[in-house]
C-alpha cells in the first residue's frame, strides 16, 4: 500500500533554481534532522514542478543519513485507502499504531482532503501524535493550506505551523539546466542553441518540458540527423505567429521565403553571440548554474560575471572546481567520521576551504578508528587440534569469504579456551584485506564507549565510527545483558552489516539461546549465523601450546618437560599457562634449570592450596573440573612413574 | 569604431551593402525591413531619386534587443552604386564591420561587378583597411532571371570570388538568400570580434 521511494528522485537529481531553492534547502534541512527543524514542512506548487521529487528526496536523504529511520511515503489517496481498508477490517487501531511509529511521514497531494471530514479528523490526530513524538511530517499540495477547500481550521493551523514553502515554475536558466541534465542522463546531444531555444519557450511545468525533450530525443533517434533550433521549434510547435512581420516587400510569390525569417535570424545571432562574443560569460553562467544546483555557493563566479571584460575566466572556473572537489573530498571524509559535522555550511562554500580543512582536521583528530584486533594473537599462534578443529575451519572459511560464508560467527565455550585469541586472529587476518577496517573489542569496551559517547553528546560520531568498519568482532557478547541501549545500537549495526555482507563475529560462554538478558532479536540473530563450540584443549593442543609457551617463558622446550606438562590435567589453555608460570616462577626463585623432574617437584610437591589452584575450584576432597568430571584427589595417582602410561585421557 | 562595448554592454554592427548600381542592395534592405517586427526596427532612411535609384544611401537600424546581456544593434547601410557617387561610398564605408557585396548576376553586368569590387578595395584602402581583413560575403542577386541572361553561381564564383568568401545565390525581390546573406555576414563579424576579444 505504501509506495516505494523512487531511487531516481534524490536531491542530487533535483535541479535547483531561484524558484525552488527555498523548498530544497528546507527539504535538505528536514532530511538532515527529521522532526526538529520544520515540522510539518508543507510544500506547495503547481503540478509537475517537483513536489513528489522533493518529497521522495527527503525520504531518500534521511534514509541515507540514518538507515534505521522508518520512512513512509504515500499519497493522500493511498492513505485514505489504507484507512478505509483498516476500518473495514475492524483494525482502525492497528492503522493508527502503524503510522504513529513512522519517523518520517511523507504525504503527497493533501489537497484531496477537500470534503473528507473523517479523513481530516484522522490526519489531525496523526499529525498531533507524530508532532508530539518529535517525528517528521512533510506534506505537499498544489495550493497553500488555507486554500484547500473545506479544510478543518485546526488542520490549517497545524499545517501552517511549521514551514510553508512554494515552488514556482523554473526560470529560463533553470529550464536550460534541467534540459541539459536530462539530455545528459539520456545520452542525447543536441547542437548548441537547441536546448536554449526550447527553454526560452514558456512551459507550464517541468513535466511539459520533459515531454518536449522526449519528443526531441525521439525525433533525433528516428531521423538520425541532429535537430537544429528551428527544427526543434517546428517539432514542438513553438513558432509564434505574432513574430511574423507583415510583408512590406512583394514577397508573396516567394515559396522559399520562411514566414519568420527574422526570428530565426535572431536565434541564430543569439547563438553566435553566445558562442563567439561572450563564450566566457556563458561558461561562467553554466558553472554557476551547475554548482548552485549542487548546493555550492558561487560567490566567486558571480563576481566574475560582474566584470566587464573577462580576465582569466577558465583559470577562475578551474580553481573554483578544484576547491569544490576539495570540499567534496573533505565532506565525504568528515561524513564517515561524524555525519552532523559534514552538514556544516563551510563544506558548501569554496570561499571557506581553509575553514573546511580546519574542520576536517578537527574531526580527523577526534576520529580514532574503532579498536583494532590485538597483534598479540596471530592465527599462526593458534594451536590446532581435534578440540578446536571445527572452530578453526569456520574461521578459515570466514577469512576466505568475509561476510559471505558464515555471518555472524559465534565462538562458544567456557573461559580460557582461546575464544579471544581466535577472535583477534580472525580480526588480524581480515584487517589484511585492502581497505579493511576491523573493529575488534570486548563487549565491555563497546558498552563503555557508547556511554562515553552519550555523555559527550557524540553518539552520531560513535555510530559512524562503527558503521565505517568492514568487520565487527565483539568479545564476550553476553556482557550485553541488561544493556538495552547498547543492544539497540548493536541491533542496528547488525542489520547494516548483514545487509552489506560485512563480517560479524562474537564470542560467548554459552550458546546464544542460553544467554540470559539478551534481547530475543539479538539472540536470534546470533543463532542465525554459525555457532561453533570450542572444547577443552586435547593433548595435541596442549603440547602445541606448551611448545610455544615454554620458550616464551625462557624455559627449555624439552620433550620430557612438554610431555610431563601436557599430561597434567588442565581444562583450558589458561590453566596450562598458569602451570607453566608456576614452574617458571619457582625456577627463577630457586635459580635452578627447569626439567621435567623439577616441574614435577614444583607441581606435585608443593602445598595443597597451590596445587588446587591449577585445577578449577574444589569442594572438599573433590576436584571439580569445569568440564564436568569429578575426581577424587586422594584416589588419584599423581606421581605416575611413567607419565606415558597414564590413562586419564582415555578414561575421560 | 567600438563594435562591442563591454562597459555599456552594447554590440553594434555596421554592415555595408556594396555593389554596382541596380544590383539590388536597397531591395535587400527592403526585404529585411519587411521581416523585422515594428518594435525592432528604426525608420529606414532612404534617399532616392524619382526612379528609385539610391541617391545618397539607405540606412536601416535593427535592434535585436538583449542578446546574452548585450543590447545588440545592427546598422545596415547601402551605398549608391553609380560610379559618380564615389565620395559618398567612401564615407558610408568608413567604420564598416562587414561588407556584403551584392553582385548582379546578369552576364552583361560582369564588368560592372568587377569594377565595383575594385572600387570597394580601393575605397577600403583609402581608410587604411585591407579588404582581406574585413569580413565579407557575396550575394549573386537576380538569380530569378531567365537562365540565358545570367551567370550561374559557380561561374560568378570563378569570376568574382577570388578570395573564396561565402557566397549566396539570391533573389532579393522575393527574399531568396537575403537572410542567409545577412546571417552569414553577422556570423563572420561576430566571430572576428571574438578572435580579437580577450577570453
Amino acid at each position: 500500500m505504501t509506495t516505494a521511494l523512487n531511487p531516481k528522485f534524490t536531491f542530487e537529481t533535483f535541479v535547483v533554481g531561484a524558484a525552488n531553492r527555498l523548498a530544497v534547502t528546507a527539504g535538505r534541512t528536514v532530511a538532515e534532522s527529521p522532526g526538529s527543524a520544520y515540522n510539518p514542512l508543507f510544500v506547495y506548487s503547481g503540478s509537475g514542478l517537483g513536489k513528489t521529487h522533493i518529497l521522495m528526496a527527503i525520504g531518500a536523504q534521511s534514509k541515507v543519513l540514518a538507515p534505521a529511520l522508518n520512512v513512509e511515503y504515500l499519497t493522500l489517496d493511498e492513505f485514505v485507502e489504507a484507512f478505509h481498508a483498516a476500518i473495514a477490517a475492524g483494525q482502525g487501531d492497528a492503522f493508527r499504531r502503524r503510522f504513529q511509529t513512522v519517523d518520517v511521514l511523507l504525504v503527497d497531494d493533501v489537497q484531496f482532503l477537500t470534503n473528507r471530514k473523517e479523513m481530516q479528523a484522522e490526519l489531525l490526530r496523526l499529525v498531533e501524535a507524530l508532532q508530539s513524538a518529535g517525528r517528521q511530517i512533510v506534506l505537499t499540495s498544489d495550493r497553500p493550506p488555507a486554500e484547500i477547500e473545506n479544510l478543518d481550521e485546526r488542520l490549517i493551523s497545524r499545517f501552517s505551523g511549521g514551514l510553508v514553502v512554494d515552488m514556482a515554475s523554473p526560470d529560463y536558466e533553470t529550464r536550460v539546466a534541467i534540459l541539459r541534465r536530462k539530455a545528459e542522463e539520456r545520452n542525447a546531444t543536441f547542437p548548441p542553441g537547441v536546448l536554449e531555444t526550447v527553454a526560452s519557450a514558456e512551459f507550464a511545468n517541468v513535466r511539459a518540458l520533459m515531454g518536449a525533450l522526449n519528443r526531441m530525443i525521439a525525433y533525433q533517434a528516428v531521423n538520425e540527423a541532429p535537430l537544429n533550433a528551428e527544427g526543434a521549434k517546428r517539432l514542438l510547435g513553438l513558432e509564434e505567429p505574432g513574430a511574423e512581420a507583415p510583408p512590406a516587400a512583394p514577397a508573396a510569390a516567394a515559396p522559399a521565403a520562411e514566414p519568420d525569417e527574422f526570428s530565426q535570424f535572431l536565434s541564430d545571432v543569439t547563438v553566435t553571440v553566445g558562442k563567439a562574443v561572450e563564450a566566457w560569460r556563458a561558461r561562467v553562467a553554466e558553472a554557476v548554474i551547475r554548482w548552485e544546483g549542487e548546493g555550492y555557493r558561487t560567490l566567486r563566479l558571480g563576481a566574475l560575471l560582474k566584470q566587464e571584460t573577462p580576465i582569466a575566466v577558465d583559470e577562475a572556473i578551474a580553481s573554483f572546481e578544484r576547491d569544490v572537489e576539495r570540499l567534496r573530498a573533505l565532506e565525504a571524509e568528515v561524513a564517515q567520521f561524524d555525519p552532523p559535522v559534514a552538514g556544516d555550511a563551510a563544506f558548501r562554500d569554496p570561499e571557506r576551504v581553509a575553514e573546511a580543512e580546519a574542520l576536517a582536521e578537527r574531526v580527523r583528530a577526534g576520529a580514532a578508528p574503532p579498536p583494532a584486533p590485538s597483534a598479540a594473537f596471530p592465527l599462526s599462534a593458534v594451536a590446532a587440534g581435534a578440540s578446536n578443529e571445527e572452530a578453526l575451519s569456520a574461521i578459515r572459511q570466514v577469512i576466505a569469504h568475509p561476510g559471505k560464508k558464515y555471518n555472524p560467527v559465534v565462538l562458544v565455550g567456557p573461559g580460557g579456551l582461546g575464544k579471544t585469541h581466535l577472535l583477534n586472529a580472525l580480526g588480524l587476518e581480515l584487517a589484511q584485506r585492502p581497505g579493511a577496517i576491523v573493529a575488534c573489542l570486548s563487549t565491555q569496551t563497546f558498552v563503555d564507549e557508547l556511554i562515553a559517547a552519550i555523555d559527550g553528546n557524540r553518539v552520531e560520531w560513535w555510530r559512524a565510527r562503527y558503521r565505517r568498519a568492514t568487520a565487527l568482532l565483539l568479545d564476550d557478547v553476553h556482557l550485553l545483558a541488561g544493556k538495552d541501549r547498547t543492544q539497540e545500537e548493536l541491533f542496528n549495526l547488525f542489520n547494516l552489516f548483514l545487509d552489506q555482507e560485512r563480517q560479524l563475529a562474537f564470542t560467548a560462554p554459552a550458546a546464544p539461546a542460553n544467554l540470559a538478558g539478551l534481547e530475543e532479536r539479538i539472540a536470534s540473530r546470533l543463532a542465525g549465523g554459525l555457532v561453533v563450540e570450542l572444547r577443552e584443549p586435547d593433548r595435541e593442543v596442549r603440547r602445541a601450546v606448551l611448545a610455544r609457551l615454554l620458550p616464551a617463558q625462557q624455559l627449555p622446550a624439552e620433550a620430557a618437560l612438554i610431555a610431563y606438562l601436557a599430561d597434567r590435567p588442565a581444562d583450558s589453555v589458561r590453566a596450562l599457562t598458569a602451570l607453566v608460570q608456576r614452574v617458571a616462577a619457582a625456577a627463577a626463585e630457586q635459580e635452578t634449570p627447569v626439567t621435567a623432574a623439577f616441574a614435577r617437584q614444583i607441581l606435585e610437591g608443593g602445598s595443597q592450596s597451590e596445587r588446587r589452584r591449577t585445577t578449577g575450584f574444589r569442594t572438599s576432597g573433590l576436584v571439580v573440573s569445569s568440564a564436568g568430571g569429578i575426581r577424587s584427589r586422594e584416589k588419584m595417582i599423581w606421581d605416575w612413574p611413567q607419565p606415558e602410561d597414564r590413562v586419564i585421557e582415555d578414561l575421560r | 569604431m567600438s563594435l562591442v562595448n563591454f562597459t555599456t554592454r552594447e554590440i553594434t554592427c555596421k554592415i555595408v551593402y556594396y555593389g554596382p548600381g541596380r544590383s539590388g542592395k536597397t531591395t535587400n534592405l527592403h526585404y529585411i525591413y519587411g521581416r523585422v517586427p515594428d518594435s525592432r526596427r528604426g525608420r529606414m532612411v532612404s534617399l532616392a531619386t524619382q526612379t528609385d535609384r539610391t541617391l545618397f544611401f539607405d540606412f536601416l537600424p535593427i535592434d535585436l534587443g538583449q542578446i546574452s546581456g548585450f543590447a545588440t544593434r545592427f546598422q545596415l547601410y547601402t551605398v549608391p552604386g553609380q560610379v559618380y557617387y564615389n565620395a559618398t561610398r567612401r564615407l558610408v564605408l568608413q567604420g564598416a564591420d562587414g561588407v556584403v557585396f551584392v553582385a548582379d548576376s546578369q552576364a552583361r553586368q560582369l564588368d560592372e561587378n568587377l569594377e565595383s569590387l575594385q572600387n570597394l578595395q580601393a575605397n577600403l584602402l583609402e581608410h587604411g583597411v585591407d579588404i582581406r581583413t574585413v569580413p565579407c560575403v557575396m550575394q549573386y542577386n537576380k538569380q530569378d532571371l531567365p537562365r540565358e541572361l545570367i551567370l550561374q553561381p559557380p561561374e560568378l564564383d570563378d569570376a568574382l570570388n577570388f578570395r573564396g568568401v561565402p557566397s549566396f545565390p539570391g533573389d532579393a525581390l522575393h527574399g531568396t538568400g537575403v537572410f542567409e546573406t545577412l546571417k552569414s555576414i553577422t556570423e563572420l563579424v561576430l566571430r572576428k570580434l571574438a578572435q580579437g576579444a580577450p577570453v
